[in-house]
């Protein structure tokens, strides 16, 4: 049962990242992104992670994805950016992404680190709040940083697309 | 129940083709966004391991992923409006200025 929905959503979200990279249009591209994000979202259901779930729909789908479609919109993506896309034309590209693949794959395939069967200890309920105590006790001092780091991602980002910066 | 394996090989399926869209595509855009897959396929090894050894921390480090992701997107995007004002151009071969 939860192989299938896995196998499910692993191929779809496969394909849309596909998708995205091999379409000419960035609309399609950005549509694309928005699926296997959802589809990645799913993923996370089914690893018991419902609040990174929910996180995951509202920052990339409701946020980012709505940001990628403002910035398409604004800037005029007609010519030059909707010519071919030859995969074969970056060789050296190519077979380094292969040879990373391939390393990745076999350094996982052949440990016998990834083989525990189950989870080590079935977690009872009222995971969230746990997670939230974690996050606020011990994890306090980077969870201020990362909210003045978006603070000055906020205010860099407005005064980058100002209009007239004088 | 799924094994482990299988969420660490798609994540590394994703990480393949995220990195395929930055280094083959020259539009700016999809090298963005497959900037953003790349983040996300780190995401799913995180929470999977974190869920398969029963540790907080997986989900507490992806949603520190996810919010540096945010910042990291508003600056490009921010960049990349001035550069298409600036400039008129979103391939990446034409950005040239800081090659000195």
């Amino acid at each position: 049962m939860d192989q299938g929905f896995f196998l499910l959503f692993a191929a779809a979200s496969v394909v849309a990242a596909l998708t995205l990279v091999l379409a000419r249009n960035p609309v399609h591209s950005a549509l694309a992104l928005m699926a296997c994000f959802l589809q990645i979202s799913a993923i996370f259901v089914l690893l018991e992670a419902p609040l990174l779930a929910v996180i995951q729909i509202f920052v990339y789908v409701g946020a980012i994805m709505v940001l990628f479609l403002f910035v398409i919109m604004m800037i005029d993506v007609r010519e030059a950016v909707l010519q071919r896309f030859l995969p074969g034309s970056n060789l050296p590209a190519l077979v380094l992404l292969v040879l990373l693949g391939v390393e990745m794959l076999v350094l996982v395939l052949r440990s016998d680190r990834y083989s525990v069967a189950k989870p080590v200890a079935m977690r009872t309920s009222g995971e969230v709040r746990q997670l939230s105590t974690t996050l606020f006790a011990d994890y306090l001092l980077p969870f201020e940083v990362a909210s003045i780091i978006l603070l000055a991602a906020l205010v860099g980002a407005i005064v980058l697309a100002r209009k007239e910066p004088r | 129940m799924v094994p482990l394996w299988w969420y660490v090989v798609l994540g590394v399926v994703l990480f393949v083709i995220g990195a395929g869209g930055v280094l083959l595509r020259r539009n700016i855009l999809v090298v963005l966004m497959s900037l953003e897959l790349l983040l996300n396929s780190v995401n799913i090894n995180f929470i999977a391991f974190g869920h398969y050894y029963d540790d907080f921390r997986g989900q507490i480090f992806a949603i520190f992923v996810i919010a540096i992701t945010a910042a990291e997107v508003a600056v490009a995007l921010g960049i990349l409006v001035a550069l298409a004002r600036n400039k008129s151009t979103l391939k990446v071969d034409e950005v040239t200025i800081m090659k000195g």
